[in-house]
């Protein structure tokens, strides 16, 4: 047994970890030598949907070989434990790109299924499984069910955005979309307030495919952010960027994100930003992941670890429901850097439990402070219940379970796809089981 | 005929060795053989580097190990065709020291597999090598074979030998176009140490080590540690007095 801790850090308890390095084995492990656990890649969920205290951890990262991929049709065959890193470092050089990235690229393909994960292309390309073809997903009874769009739609209906609760994913074939360069055409805006973000986010959807923004959570006048749009370029060819990565060295004793340091920080990086607003060309690596080169960055919140709270609301009452979360939040004087606003398109997801749906989603990361940061969480889930929305279950680590039941109503349809060998933290704390 | 450069690896499904080649296949074009155990195994190898490497030309071989008829036919078959540029032996298993002492087959089949059979690979290409005054012969050994410890000293005996052969070899190849690399790797984040890991033990990435022995091979180097720290930590331990020594848990 040893410890694990998923990406926020709050808990690293004990789990009997189980490497899966040979696809041929996968079958006897999850149905015979360890037939109770859960799936496991790069722990990037921030709370428990990829933690299962004091049970197995099947751990998938050495299911890491591509399997065939046709640079003519852009279909991509892999197992489950690809990094999207390695996906794209091989797709992009032969005029590829995965359709839909997270905010990091150090998660498998099977995490990134199991989460449905999104970007910031979501009003034009959906999420993760809207590019998926098929699924093989071992369950614990020995089942081999492979499932698609087209294939078993009701069974890969769960297993995109299913938690990793309904088998074992362990090879997914996607369809990639084309790319002329790795550069993109970028435009970053200063906004003053929440209108002008609204006003930003809706003019941006057609020209541009990629919109996102960062908001000072911490200012109280009026919601100043950045507005990054950005497209890829077909013209721009220039040198790879040397690649620089760094470390945080350790777990500094508190948190380095306080009230001391956090507004001087927001200002600072406004002003920064402010300066250089207007068009540049980017490289997709600092577009789409740029913490990517910050390796461990988790640690900087303290031995305390850190929550991240990302919602979505319906469009309707999204402006006034971001308002009022982003009030309750400069009013406690919590947050962070990483605060990030940015609608979804008009799209209904792939999964039965996807958390992306037409709205609003705020995402911000709260260093752990107990009962005062709960309490404030509690203040923000009033106002997501409210307005109809949701949270998302791959950050979070403490919703109550009547949100998350209001939040997910094809729940009861989904149960009936659950593997009953798996569980984890947060099924057991928000399933029962 | 092509102008690829031409490697074959013995023990393809060995993750050290498979890294090695992904960076081969990324550098240049290559005509690969890969060697291994379990033919499955060793087509899902190749099937990756085809991915990855649309260009190389790959061959797949399976064979028994341990039988000397079957590796002199296939290393003569591979090197007739054409000289082979790299040749990188890295099969083993990291057998349980405990099982060793209270079994004496266990103990021989990690005797046989971590030191004799890569000897037996090593000797039939060797010959070919010295014909074409040509190409490098990569041994993989371990840091284990550095000196006989408590915790893991029958693995260790056999990677011993690998590198006492590999100095006889180099000797042998001193002044010719033939080079020969040992590779001594530390405790690597590889299948073959799961168990390690799921106790929790601290390992370099296999990307790096395998980096460490591409960089070690281009510049032709006798002896390569990696990661390169343990040539210092081996310095160290092969030197410990044995009134110090006999004290260390390790």
């Amino acid at each position: 047994m040893r410890t694990v801790s998923s990406w926020g850090r709050l808990s690293a308890p004990l789990h009997r970890v189980v490497v899966l390095n040979d696809p041929g084995r996968v079958k006897s492990i999850v149905s015979r030598e360890y037939p109770s656990g859960l799936a496991h890649g790069m722990g990037r969920s921030y709370g428990d949907a990829c933690l299962n205290p004091d049970g197995v951890l099947w751990l998938t990262t050495g299911l890491d070989h591509f399997i065939a991929f046709d640079d003519k049709t852009g279909r991509l065959v892999c197992e489950a434990g690809v990094l999207l890193r390695d996906i794209q470092r091989l797709v992009i050089p032969r005029g590829w790109i995965l359709p839909v990235t997270p905010g990091t690229q150090l998660v498998t393909v099977g995490g990134a299924i199991a989460n449905d994960v999104h970007g910031k292309n979501h009003h034009l390309l959906g999420s993760f499984g809207d590019h998926v073809q098929r699924i093989k997903l071992i369950r614990t009874d020995g089942e081999i069910i492979e499932c698609g769009p087209h294939t078993q739609p009701d069974w890969f209906a769960a297993t995109v955005g299913g938690l990793g609760l309904t088998g074992i994913i362990v090879e997914a074939e996607i369809q990639l979309r084309r790319v002329a360069s790795p550069w993109l055409q970028t435009e970053t805006i200063p906004y003053g307030d929440l209108d002008e973000f609204f006003q930003l986010a809706d003019g941006s959807e057609v020209d541009w495919e990629h919109t996102v923004s960062w908001i000072d959570c911490v200012s109280g006048n009026g919601n100043r952010g950045l507005f990054m749009r950005g497209n890829f370029s077909d013209s721009e060819q220039r040198p790879e960027p040397k690649k620089r990565q760094l470390v945080m060295p350790f777990v500094p004793p508190i948190s380095l994100v306080n009230s001391l340091s956090l507004r001087p920080f927001n200002a600072a990086y406004y002003n920064l930003k402010k300066s250089k607003a207007g068009s540049a060309i980017v490289h997709y690596e600092s577009f789409f992941y740029p913490l990517d080169n910050l390796l461990e960055w988790n640690r900087m919140y303290g031995p305390k670890g850190f929550f991240q709270y990302q919602s979505v609301v319906p469009r309707e009452a999204g402006q006034d429901a971001t308002r009022a979360m982003l009030g309750e939040i400069a009013k406690s004087g919590e947050g962070s850097f990483l605060a990030v606003l940015k609608t979804f398109g008009n799209r209904q997801p792939v999964g039965m439990m996807s958390f992306p749906r037409p709205g609003v989603t705020l995402a911000l990361d709260f260093p752990n402070k107990s009962a005062k940061t709960l309490k404030l969480f509690e203040r923000m889930d009033a106002i997501v219940r409210e307005a109809g929305g949701r949270i998302y279950p791959a950050k979070d680590a403490r919703m109550p379970r009547d949100l998350f039941e209001a939040g997910y109503p094809r729940l009861h349809e989904f149960l009936k796809y659950r593997d009953p060998g798996i569980s984890s933290g947060l099924s057991r704390r928000l399933m029962g089981a | 005929m092509n102008n690829k450069q031409r490697i074959v690896i013995v023990g393809a499904t060995s993750a050290i060795a498979e890294h090695c080649v992904r960076l081969w296949a990324q550098d240049q074009p290559v005509d690969l053989t890969l060697i291994g155990r379990d033919a499955d195994r060793i087509k899902r190898v190749a099937a990756d580097i085809g991915a990855r490497s649309p260009e190389a030309d790959i061959h797949v071989t399976q064979l028994d190990f341990l039988d000397t008829a079957a590796i002199q036919t296939a290393v003569d078959e591979i090197a007739k065709q054409q000289a082979v540029d790299i040749v990188l032996i890295a099969h083993g298993s990291l057998p349980e020291q405990d099982a060793c002492q209270n079994d004496l087959q266990a103990c021989r089949e990690a005797l046989e597999i971590n030191g004799i059979s890569p000897l037996l690979f090593a000797e039939a290409f060797a010959k070919h090598m010295a014909k074409a005054d040509s190409g490098t012969l990569v041994l993989v050994g371990s840091v284990a074979g550095d000196r006989g410890r408590k915790s893991n000293y029958v693995y260790g005996s056999a990677k011993g030998l690998v590198t006492r052969y590999a100095q006889g070899l180099q000797h042998r190849f001193a002044g010719t176009g033939v080079k020969v690399v040992l590779v001594k790797p530390g405790p690597t984040d590889t299948p073959m140490t799961a168990h390690l890991k799921a106790q929790g033990a601290k390992l370099a990435s296999v990307e790096a080590i395998a980096k460490n022995i591409v960089d070690g091979v281009k510049r032709g180097q006798p002896v390569v540690y990696a990661p390169p720290k343990w040539r210092l930590i081996m310095l160290i331990i092969q030197h410990l007095p044995n009134f110090i020594f006999h004290k260390l848990n390790i």
